[in-house]
C-alpha cells in the first residue's frame, strides 16, 4: 500500500475498524516492525526502529488512550523524558512551564502547566498530548481517533489547532471512522480496507455517502430507518438514583428518568459523566445511595443481579470483553452465561451439553452468528460476531427492558447497521431499550427520547422536534 | 521444524510440559556434572530407585497418592483463578481432622469407619481453606497471602495439639497421635508393599474432578470466575459464594490427602508428617496445567522423584536434594511456557495468537 503525506496538509485516514489504519501509523511511529516495503521521509528512507527514531525525525503521534501519567501536573507529563535539568541534576520546572506556556499559545491551546492532569477534561488531556508532541519536536502529527471521547463543541475546538498546525507548515495525519470529520477537517483523504488502500481523493471531490461505500465495499444506508414509536406503560423507572464511583464520589447525583415500553431512550453525554454507575446501579452491581429502582411496577433497589436479570432486564455492556463475554469459553458457554443452570440448559447440578448446543446453534443462525461451530472460543471471533453474541443471549430471554451501552463501540459498519435494526425491531415490538452512547450520532438516530447527562445529573430530557444536535452538544458540555 | 502440522493444544498440553520436564533434567545433570559426579549414573539409579528396584514401584504410587489429591486440589483452584498455597496446612489441618476422629471411634466397621473418617479430612481441609476464601470473597484479601499464613497456624495447630498433649499418645518416644485402629486403615492392595487402596480412591479422583469441573453447573461457575469474575458477575453470578467454594473443594481435597496418608501409610500422625507434599503439588497442577487428566503423570513424575531420590543418594553419594533443583527447573520452564518454544523452536499456540490481536484491536478502538 502506498500513502503520501504533504507537509502543510490535513491528510485523513479513513476506515473501518480492522482497516490497518492504526497498524500502520504504529509501524511509522516505530511501533511494529513492518513485513516489507519502505517509509520516505522528505524523500530519504527512514529507518524507524522504535518510537525514538521517529521522534527523531520529527514524527509525533497522539494514541487513542492518552499515555499520561495522572497524579503529575501537564508540565511534568510533557517534559517526562526530556526533562531540562541544572548542572546539579534537578529539575527546571519553571524554565519548562515557560516554554510549555509559548508552545501551547502559539496554536492556541490552552493548557495550565501546573495543572493536575488527573484534573482536566478529557479535551483538555488531548491537548497535553498534542502540547507534548511538539515539545519534542514533531512537525508530523499523527492523531488517533482523536475525537472518540470528545464533545461536538470540543471537535470543533480540535479541528481550529489542526488548522493552526497546517498553516505553519506542519502535518497532520488524523485518523478516524467518521466521515462528518473527514469532510470537515481534511485536505486530503485516504480510504483504507482490509489493509489495503482502496482511495484517495478530496473532500470537495467527494460526498460522504460515496466514502461510506468504498470504505465498506457496497452501498451503505448513513440512516436508521425508523417509524414512530408506539410507546406504552412504563416498565423501568429510576426515582431520585444516587451513586457512588469507586472513589466513593457522587457519581449519580439524583437521577430520575423512565423508560416506556415500545420506545429507546437515549442517555447522551461525555463518557465519565455517570453512565457507568447509573448503568451498573440499574443493574445490582453497584449499590445505590440513594433513590429507587423500579422494573415492571417492583422495587428492585436492592436486589441481586442475578434476580433482575431474572425478571426482565438484559444488559449489553460497554466493554464486552471485560463484563459480556468469557473470551476463553466457546460461543456456546457464552449464550448460556446467565442462564447456566436453568432448564434446558441443566438438569439439577449436572449441565446438559446436547441442549445447549442445539440452543446456541439455534441463536447462531438467527443472529447470523458467523463462526464454524459452537464449540469456537468466542475470543476468536470478529468484535461485530462478539457483539451479536451478547445481543442474541440479552434477546434471546425476551427481557421487558434492554440497557444497550455503547452497543456499536468498535464494530464496522456492517455490524453496526445489524445492531441498530435489531434495536429498532425489538423497540417496534415492545421492548423497552435504555440506550447509553457517547457517539451522539448514534443516539440522534436510535432515540425517541434523549436525556443528557452531565456531572452525575440529567439536564434535560429532549423529545420530538426539541431533539436538536447543538443543544444536546451544548448541554453535554454543561454549558447550557 | 517437527511441530510444524501438530494441532495447537498437543503442542500446549503435551510438548511443552514434556519439554520442561526435560530441561529441568539437563540443568539438574548440568548441576551434577559441575559437582563432579556422574549425571548419567545418578540419573539412572534415580529410576531404579523409582521404578525397578525389589518394591519401588509401589513406594513410588504411596507417594504418587497425595500428589494426585494435592494436585487435583490446586489445579481446580487455579481455574477458578485461586492460587492455593496452602495445601500443605490443609493436609495437615485434614489430616488432624480425620485421625481424631478415626482414633476416637472403636468398634465400628471400616467400611462406616473409614468413609467417616475420609469425610472427616476433608471438611477439615475444606474449613481451612474456605477461611481463606471467604476473607478474599469479604475483605479482597489475597488468597496467596492468606494461604500462606494459615499454613503457620496449621502447623502450630498441629505441634499444639499433638505435643501439647490434647491429641497426644501415651508412652511413646516421639510425639504422635494415637494408633488407629486396624479396621480403620486403608487396606493393602499389593500384598507384601506398602501401596494401598488411596491410590484407588486417588484415580477415582482424577475423573470426578473432571466431571465437576466440566459438566456440573458448579464447575462452569467457577471456570466462568476464574477466567473472568467481571464477566461472571454482570451476568448473576455470585462470585464470593463461588471464591468460598472453588477454595473449600480445594482445601477439601488437600485434607483428603492427609487422612489417606494417615489411614493408609503411618496410621497415625506425627506434627512432620506432610514434609512439603503441599508445595511439591503447586508444581504438580502447574505442570498439569490445571487439567486434572494431566495431574495423572505429573503426580506420577513427582512420586517417582521423591521416591527414587534416596536410592541415588545411597548409591552414587548425589544428594537428594538434587530432587529439588529437577523440580524447581521444571517449574521454571512450565511457567516460561515462551522459553521452552524458543528452546525447542515449537510455534505459538494459534488461538492465543487470535485473542491477543482481538484484544490489541478493541484497545485501538
Amino acid at each position: 500500500m502506498d500513502l503520501v503525506v504533504e507537509w502543510g496538509q490535513v491528510h485523513a485516514l479513513l476506515g473501518e475498524n480492522g482497516a490497518g489504519k492504526s497498524t500502520l501509523m504504529n509501524v511509522v511511529y516505530g511501533l511494529v516492525r513492518r513485513d516489507a516495503g519502505e517509509i520516505l521521509f522528505n524523500g530519504q528512507p527512514a529507518e524507524i526502529h522504535g518510537p525514538q527514531d521517529a521522534i527523531r525525525l520529527g514524527i509525533g503521534m497522539v494514541h487513542q488512550h492518552f499515555m499520561l501519567i495522572p497524579r503529575l501536573s501537564v508540565v511534568e507529563n510533557i517534559i517526562l523524558g526530556r526533562e531540562i535539568a541544572n548542572a546539579a541534576g534537578v529539575i527546571e520546572l519553571d524554565r519548562a512551564s515557560r516554554s510549555v506556556r509559548e508552545l501551547s499559545e502559539r496554536h492556541g491551546l490552552a493548557v495550565e502547566p501546573r495543572a493536575r492532569v488527573q484534573d482536566l477534561t478529557v479535551g483538555l488531556q488531548q491537548r497535553v498530548e498534542i502540547v507534548k508532541a511538539l515539545y519534542r519536536g514533531a512537525q508530523v502529527l499523527i492523531l488517533d481517533e482523536p475525537t472518540a471521547a470528545l464533545t461536538p463543541q470540543e471537535t470543533d475546538g480540535l479541528f481550529e489547532i489542526v488548522h493552526s498546525l497546517t498553516r505553519e507548515g506542519n502535518a497532520v495525519i488524523f485518523i478516524t471512522h467518521k466521515l462528518g470529520e473527514v469532510m470537515a477537517v481534511a485536505d486530503r483523504i485516504t480510504v483504507m480496507r482490509r489493509g489495503k488502500v482502496v482511495a484517495s481523493t478530496k473532500p470537495a471531490d467527494t460526498k460522504p455517502a460515496e466514502l461510506a461505500q468504498m470504505m465498506v465495499g457496497r452501498p451503505v444506508l448513513l440512516r436508521v430507518v425508523r417509524g414512530p414509536s408506539h410507546p406504552g406503560e412504563a416498565v423501568l423507572k429510576v426515582e431520585d438514583l444516587v451513586v457512588q464511583d469507586d472513589r466513593r464520589h457522587l457519581a449519580v447525583d439524583g437521577v430520575s428518568l423512565e423508560v416506556r415500553t415500545g420506545e429507546i431512550v437515549g442517555v447522551a453525554g461525555v463518557e465519565g459523566n455517570g453512565q457507568n454507575e447509573l448503568v451498573e446501579s440499574i443493574l445490582g452491581l453497584r449499590s445505590a445511595r440513594g433513590g429507587r429502582v423500579i422494573l415492571n411496577g417492583r422495587i428492585i433497589t436492592h436486589r441481586s443481579t442475578r434476580r433482575r436479570l431474572q425478571s426482565g432486564l438484559g444488559n449489553v455492556p460497554a466493554d464486552r470483553h471485560r463484563m459480556g463475554l468469557v473470551l476463553e469459553f466457546p460461543i456456546a458457554d457464552n449464550l448460556v452465561l446467565s442462564d447456566y443452570d436453568q432448564a434446558p440448559f441443566a438438569n439439577g447440578l449436572v449441565r446438559r451439553l446436547r441442549a445447549i448446543r442445539s440452543y446456541a446453534l439455534r441463536l447462531m443462525k438467527a443472529f447470523d452468528i458467523r463462526a464454524q461451530a459452537p464449540e469456537q472460543p468466542v475470543g476468536s471471533l470478529s468484535g461485530g460476531n462478539q457483539q451479536k453474541v451478547i445481543l442474541a443471549r440479552e434477546l434471546a430471554t425476551q427481557p421487558k427492558v434492554l440497557i444497550a451501552s455503547q452497543p456499536t463501540r468498535g464494530l464496522d459498519v456492517g455490524s453496526i447497521e445489524f445492531v441498530h435494526n435489531r434495536l429498532v425491531s425489538q423497540r417496534d415490538s415492545g421492548l423497552a431499550v435504555l440506550l447509553v452512547s457517547s457517539e451522539l450520532d448514534e443516539v440522534l438516530s436510535l432515540a425517541d427520547r434523549v436525556a443528557v447527562l452531565y456531572r452525575g445529573r440529567i439536564v434535560a430530557v429532549l423529545e420530538g422536534d426539541a431533539i436538536d444536535r447543538e443543544r444536546i452538544g451544548l448541554l453535554m458540555a454543561g454549558a447550557a | 521444524m517437527i511441530t510444524r502440522r501438530l494441532p495447537p493444544w498437543f503442542v500446549n498440553a503435551l510438548l511443552v510440559p514434556l519439554a520442561s520436564v526435560l530441561c529441568g533434567f539437563v540443568v539438574a545433570g548440568l548441576v551434577v556434572a559441575a559437582t563432579g559426579s556422574d549425571p548419567i549414573a545418578a540419573f539412572s539409579s534415580l529410576f531404579q530407585g523409582a521404578f525397578t528396584n525389589q518394591d519401588a514401584f509401589a513406594e513410588t504410587l504411596v507417594s504418587t497418592t497425595p500428589y494426585l489429591f494435592l494436585g487435583l486440589g490446586i489445579a481446580l483452584g487455579f481455574r477458578a483463578g485461586l492460587f492455593n498455597i496452602g495445601a500443605e496446612g490443609q493436609y495437615y489441618v485434614g489430616g488432624l481432622a480425620g485421625v481424631f476422629l478415626a482414633y476416637s471411634i472403636h468398634g465400628v466397621p471400616g467400611l462406616i469407619e473409614i468413609p467417616l473418617a475420609l469425610a472427616a479430612g476433608m471438611l477439615g481441609g475444606f474449613v481451612w481453606s474456605g477461611i481463606a476464601g471467604a476473607l478474599k470473597a469479604r475483605f479482597g484479601a489475597h488468597e496467596v497471602i492468606t494461604t500462606i499464613m494459615l499454613n503457620y497456624v496449621a502447623f502450630l495447630l498441629a505441634n499444639y495439639l499433638i505435643d501439647g498433649g490434647l491429641m497426644l499418645a501415651p508412652h511413646v518416644s516421639t510425639p504422635r497421635t494415637p494408633e488407629i485402629d486396624a479396621n480403620a486403615q486403608l487396606p493393602i492392595i499389593i500384598a507384601g508393599t506398602r501401596l494401598h487402596f488411596g491410590l484407588i480412591l486417588a484415580l477415582v479422583a482424577v475423573p470426578l474432578v473432571w466431571f465437576l469441573l466440566q459438566r456440573t453447573t458448579l464447575g462452569f461457575r467457577l471456570r466462568s470466575v476464574g477466567f473472568n469474575p467481571t464477566a461472571a458477575r454482570a451476568n448473576g453470578m455470585s462470585v464470593g459464594q463461588t471464591l468460598v467454594l472453588s477454595m473449600g473443594i480445594s482445601g477439601a481435597l488437600a485434607g483428603l490427602a492427609g487422612i489417606v496418608d494417615i489411614l493408609g501409610v503411618s496410621h497415625h500422625m506425627t506434627d512432620t508428617v506432610g514434609a512439603g507434599y503441599g508445595f511439591d503439588a503447586i508444581a504438580v497442577a502447574l505442570l498439569a496445567r490445571s487439567n486434572p487428566w494431566g495431574v495423572l503423570p505429573a503426580a506420577l513424575l513427582f512420586g517417582a522423584l521423591r521416591n527414587g531420590a534416596s536410592f541415588m543418594q545411597l548409591d552414587t553419594q548425589v544428594s537428594s536434594d538434587l530432587i529439588s533443583v529437577v523440580q524447581a527447573t521444571v517449574i521454571i520452564f512450565v511457567a516460561a511456557p515462551v522459553l521452552v518454544r524458543w528452546i525447542f523452536r515449537l510455534r505459538r499456540q494459534q488461538v492465543a495468537e487470535v485473542q491477543i490481536t482481538q484484544r490489541e484491536e478493541t484497545a485501538a478502538v
